[in-house]
C-alpha cells in the first residue's frame, strides 16, 4: 500500500513539474499527437467500417467475406503490423496511420455488420408494409435499431487505436507511447509511470465518451438493461 | 530497410527453426495460460453475477475499464511488483479476457431457456447441480464463442510485451527492427496468426465434440 | 391427498397471486385450475412441489406438511410438465426422461431401461431415443416431456398448460393419448389451463380461479356447466355452456319414438301409409341404410329401388352422450337423430327438441347442493354422466 501511495506521489510529481507542460516533448505536444493519430485514423476507419457493415447488413450479401476478414484481423499482431510498416516504408505518419486504420476497420465493420443483420425479420417487414423506401427502412429501422453494436464497434476500435498508437512510439512515432518507451530506454521510472498514467486517463476518458455516447443516442427501449416483460 | 532487400529471406528461416520452435512455444504459453486464469476467474464470477443481476454492471465496468487500457502501460504498473517478468506480461492479459469471458459466461446462463430452468428445479436438481449439471452445459456454445475471442486476442498482444522483454515471437519484431530486417517480422507475424487460427479452429473443434446436441440447429459462433 | 388450508400468497409489492385458497384434491384422479391469465392457478400449482412457498396456510401431501419436506426431494418424487416442455437441450431424449431417476441414483443402466419402457408408453419410437429434443416436432417434445414428469413413476403429476404450445390438432391428440394414459396409470394430476374446453374435456374436477386468486368454484365438469356459481364462473364457461353439458349426460336415457323406420323389403306403399315426410330405411338386422323423401319415391315396387341420403351419423345408446344425440339429430337430412344399440340396430328416433328436453336437468334443488362440498356426487338419472374422455368423441 505504502509502495502504491509512492508511486501516485511519483506520477503527481511528474505530471506537476512544469516542466511537463512545455514544448515538444511536454505532455499537451504528445497528447496532441496521439488524438491525431488515433482521431484520424479513428474517422477513416469508421467511413470505412460503417458504410461496408451497413450496406453488406442490409443487403444479406458478402456475409461470409465479412465474418472471415473480422476473424482474420483479430489474429494479426498490431504490434508487429506497426513495426513491420515502419520497417518498409521507413519513419512516416502516413504508412503508419494506413495500418491503424487497417486495425480499426474490422470491429466496426462485423459489429456493424451483426447490428443491422440482428435486426428481427418482422419488423423490417413492417417496416416496408407501412411503406418505408429501403433508404428508410435502414435510416429509421435498422441503424437505430443497431446502435447499440454500432456504438460498440466504435468503441472497441477506439481502445484498439489509442492502445496500438501507444506502442507505435515503440519504432520511433510520437504520441503518449513516447514517455514510456523513452523512459524504459533511460531507466528512467518515473517517465514511464508517469506516461502510463496519462495513457490509462486518456483511455478512460475515451471509454467514458463512449458510455456517454450510447445514453445519449440509443432508444431507451434498446437498452440491454431494459427491463423485460 | 535497404534496398532490394526481400519481404522474407527463406533461408533465415530454415537457419532458426529449431530456435523459432522454441520461441513459438513460449508464445502459446503466454497467450493461453492467461486465458486459462481467466475462465478460472470468470466462471465462477460469471455465475454469480447471473444470480445477482446487481453485481453485473459494476464488474462489467470494471472489466471493459481494465480491457481499455494501452497493454503497454498495464505492463509498465505491474513491472513495478513482479519485475520483467512473464507473469508482468501474463497478469494484464489475463484482466484483459475478463471483459469478453464476464459477459460470455453471464450470456451464456442468461440462454439456458425460462422453460429448461424451471423443469430442472421441478424435477429436484439443487441449486449447484442445476448450474454445473444443466446451465453451464447449455452455456457452452456461448462460453466457447467468448473464449475464441479472448485467445486470439491474447495471442496477439502478447508481443507488446517484448517491449518489457517478455513477448514469445515478439523477440523477432524487435529483432527485426533492430537490425533494420523484414524476415524475422514478417515470420513473427506469420507465426502468430497461424497460432491464432489453429487455436480458434481447435476450439471450434472443442465445441463441436461438446455440444452435440446443438449440431443439428447449425449454430455458428 | 392434496390439501390447501386457507393459503394465500403475496407478494412484497401487494399484488395478491392467491387469495385463501381451501380446498382437497382427490387421489388419483385429474384436477383442472383454470382461469384467466394471471388468477393465481399456476402459483397454486407450484406451491405444490414448493416452487412457489404460500405466505400463509398449509398444503399438505398425504397428510404431511410439505414444508417439513426437503425441497428437491419433494420434487423428485412430483413429475412435472410444462407449456414448452423444457426439456434439456443437452441431453438426449431418452437421458431427459432418466433424468430423475438419475437424480434418485437409480444407476445409468435401470434409468435408461426405465425410460426406453416410458418412450414407448408416450407413443414415441425406439429410435427417437438418441435424439436431441431439437430434432423433434412441439408435439413430440411435450411428449417426452410428459414420459420424464413420469420418470420414477411419482403419484403426483403437475401439469402447467402442458399442451397449449402445441397446434389443435396435435393438442386433441395429445389430451386423447393423455386421457388414456391415466386411465392405466391413475395418477393424481393437478393441470392448469386457461382453455375451459381442454378443462371440461380432461378433468374429474375444475377448481375455476378468478382475478385476485380466488377460488370461484370447484366442481365436477357437468355440474360446473349446470349450475356456474355466479355470473363470473357463467362467464367463464362461456354462451354454449348448456350444449356442452350435454356432453356428460348419457345416451342411454333419452327419450325415443319409433318413427318411421321399415325395412328395405317393404312396399312403396306401406312408407305413404307413414304420412311422414321421411322413412328411415334399414336391413334386416334394423342396422340403418339410410333416410329416403317419401315424395320422392317411385311409384311401386319395394324400398330397395328407392333413392338414399346418408344419414349424416347415428349415436349410440351405449356410449354416446346427450351432444352426439343433438348433434346426430342437426345433422340428419330428416332433422331426426337415429339412436342404435351396441349392436348397430336402430332403437328409435327423435328431434332436436324431444332430445333437449329429455336431456334437461331433473332436479335442480341436486345440483344448488353440491356445489359448496366441492365433493358432491354427480347427477342421476337421465343427466347420468359419461366419463370425461369419451366427452371428446363428438368433435
Amino acid at each position: 500500500m505504502n509502495d502504491f501511495l509512492n508511486q501516485i506521489r511519483l506520477v503527481a510529481d511528474w505530471l506537476t513539474s512544469p516542466a511537463q507542460w512545455h514544448g515538444d516533448e511536454g505532455i499537451p505536444a504528445r497528447l496532441l499527437e496521439h488524438l491525431t493519430y488515433s482521431g484520424l485514423s479513428l474517422l477513416c476507419a469508421a467511413l470505412i467500417g460503417l458504410s461496408a457493415g451497413l450496406l453488406v447488413g442490409h443487403t444479406g450479401r458478402g456475409a461470409f467475406a465479412v465474418a472471415s476478414v473480422a476473424n482474420l484481423a483479430r489474429a494479426i499482431p498490431t504490434f508487429g503490423l506497426v513495426v513491420l510498416v515502419v520497417t518498409l516504408a521507413g519513419l512516416s505518419t502516413v504508412p503508419v496511420l494506413l495500418a491503424l486504420v487497417a486495425l480499426a476497420v474490422p470491429p466496426i465493420l462485423i459489429n456493424t455488420f451483426e447490428g443491422v443483420r440482428g435486426v428481427d425479420p418482422a419488423t423490417r417487414d413492417a417496416a416496408r408494409g407501412v411503406g418505408m423506401t429501403e433508404w428508410e427502412v435502414l435510416a429509421r429501422v435498422e441503424v437505430p435499431m443497431a446502435l447499440p453494436l454500432i456504438l460498440l464497434g466504435l468503441r472497441v476500435a477506439a481502445i484498439q487505436v489509442v492502445a496500438t498508437a501507444t506502442v507505435a512510439a515503440y519504432p520511433g512515432l510520437g504520441g503518449l507511447g513516447r514517455f514510456i518507451v523513452d523512459g524504459l530506454a533511460r531507466n528512467d521510472y518515473e517517465l514511464v509511470i508517469g506516461g502510463s498514467a496519462v495513457v490509462v486517463a486518456l483511455a478512460l476518458v475515451v471509454q467514458a465518451a463512449f458510455t456517454a455516447l450510447g445514453r445519449a443516442v440509443v432508444s431507451p427501449g434498446l437498452r440491454v438493461s431494459a427491463p423485460k416483460s | 530497410m535497404s534496398d532490394g532487400e526481400p519481404l522474407v529471406r527463406w533461408q533465415w528461416i530454415a537457419d532458426h527453426a529449431a530456435e523459432l520452435a522454441d520461441y513459438t512455444a513460449l508464445h502459446l504459453r503466454l497467450g493461453l495460460l492467461p486465458v486459462l486464469f481467466g475462465m478460472l476467474v470468470s466462471v465462477p464470477l460469471g455465475i454469480l453475477c447471473h444470480r445477482r443481476r446487481r453485481l453485473y454492471p459494476p464488474v462489467l465496468t470494471v472489466a471493459n475499464i481494465l480491457y481499455s487500457i494501452p497493454s503497454l502501460a498495464l505492463f509498465m504498473v505491474f513491472v513495478r511488483y513482479t519485475g520483467l517478468t512473464e507473469q508482468t506480461v501474463m497478469i494484464p492479459l489475463t484482466l484483459y479476457t475478463l471483459s469478453v469471458l464476464v459477459p460470455n459466461v453471464v450470456d451464456g446462463l442468461a440462454s439456458v431457456p425460462e422453460p429448461v430452468r424451471l423443469a430442472a428445479t421441478a424435477m429436484g436438481f439443487g441449486a449447484v447441480r442445476r448450474v454445473l449439471q444443466v446451465e453451464l452445459p447449455i452455456a457452452v456454445p456461448v462460453v466457447i464463442a467468448g473464449v475464441r475471442v479472448a485467445a486470439v486476442s491474447s495471442l496477439s498482444l502478447v508481443a507488446v510485451g517484448q517491449l518489457i522483454g517478455q513477448g514469445g515471437l515478439g523477440y523477432y519484431i524487435t529483432r527485426g527492427l533492430q537490425l533494420d530486417f523484414p524476415t524475422p517480422i514478417v515470420t513473427a507475424i506469420v507465426l502468430i496468426m497461424l497460432l491464432a487460427l489453429v487455436t480458434d479452429a481447435l476450439l471450434v473443434v472443442a465445441q463441436r465434440l461438446l455440444t452435440p446436441w446443438s449440431r443439428s440447429r447449425g449454430t455458428t459462433a | 391427498m392434496i390439501r390447501f388450508d386457507a393459503v394465500s400468497k403475496k407478494y412484497p409489492n401487494g399484488t395478491t397471486a392467491v387469495d385463501g385458497v381451501t380446498v382437497e384434491l382427490a387421489e388419483g384422479a385429474i384436477t383442472i385450475l383454470v382461469g384467466p391469465s394471471g388468477c393465481g392457478k399456476t402459483t397454486t400449482l407450484r406451491m405444490i412441489n414448493r416452487m412457489v412457498e404460500p405466505t400463509a396456510g398449509t398444503v399438505s401431501l398425504r397428510g404431511r406438511d410439505i414444508r417439513e419436506i426437503d425441497a428437491p426431494e419433494l420434487r423428485r418424487g412430483i413429475g412435472y410438465v410444462i407449456q414448452h416442455a423444457g426439456l434439456f437441450p443437452h441431453r438426449t431424449v431418452l437421458d431427459n426422461i432418466a433424468t430423475v431417476p438419475l437424480l434418485l441414483g437409480w444407476g445409468r443402466k435401470k434409468a435408461r431401461a426405465r425410460a426406453a419402457e416410458l418412450l414407448e408408453r408416450v407413443g414415441l419410437p425406439a429410435e427417437m431415443a438418441k435424439r436431441y429434443p431439437n430434432q423433434l416436432s412441439g408435439g413430440q417434445q411435450q411428449r417426452v416431456g410428459v414420459a420424464r414428469a413420469l420418470g420414477a413413476d411419482p403419484p403426483v403429476l403437475l401439469m402447467d398448460e402442458p399442451f397449449s404450445a402445441v397446434d389443435p390438432v396435435v393438442r386433441a391428440e395429445l389430451q386423447t393419448e393423455f386421457a388414456r394414459l391415466q386411465k392405466e396409470l391413475h395418477k393424481t394430476i393437478v393441470f392448469v389451463t386457461h382453455d375451459i374446453d381442454e378443462a371440461i374435456r380432461l378433468g374429474d374436477r375444475i377448481a375455476v380461479f378468478r382475478d385476485g386468486g380466488r377460488l370461484a368454484q370447484f366442481d365436477t365438469p357437468e355440474r360446473l356447466l349446470a349450475d356456474p356459481a355466479d355470473d363470473f364462473v357463467a362467464g367463464f364457461v362461456g354462451q354454449d355452456r348448456g350444449i356442452r353439458r350435454l356432453s356428460f349426460v348419457r345416451a342411454a336415457g333419452l327419450p325415443l319414438r319409433d318413427g318411421p323406420v321399415l325395412p328395405v323389403t317393404s312396399p312403396v306403399a306401406a312408407a305413404r301409409a307413414l304420412d311422414e315426410p321421411w322413412v328411415l330405411v334399414v336391413d334386416d338386422a334394423r342396422r340403418p341404410l339410410g333416410w329416403t323423401p317419401v315424395a320422392d319415391l317411385p311409384v311401386s315396387g319395394t324400398l330397395a329401388d328407392a333413392a338414399l341420403v346418408p344419414l349424416g351419423h347415428t349415436f349410440s345408446l351405449a356410449g354416446d352422450s346427450a351432444r352426439a344425440a343433438l348433434d346426430s339429430a342437426l345433422l340428419s337430412p330428416a332433422r331426426l337423430a337415429v339412436g342404435v344399440d351396441a349392436d348397430g340396430a336402430v332403437v328409435g328416433v327423435a328431434d332436436a327438441h324431444e332430445l333437449t328436453a329429455g336431456a334437461a336437468p331433473t332436479d335442480r334443488a341436486d345440483v344448488a347442493g353440491s356445489r359448496t362440498s366441492g365433493a358432491g356426487s354427480r347427477t342421476e338419472a337421465a343427466g347420468s354422466p359419461v366419463a370425461a374422455d369419451s366427452a371428446g368423441g363428438d368433435r
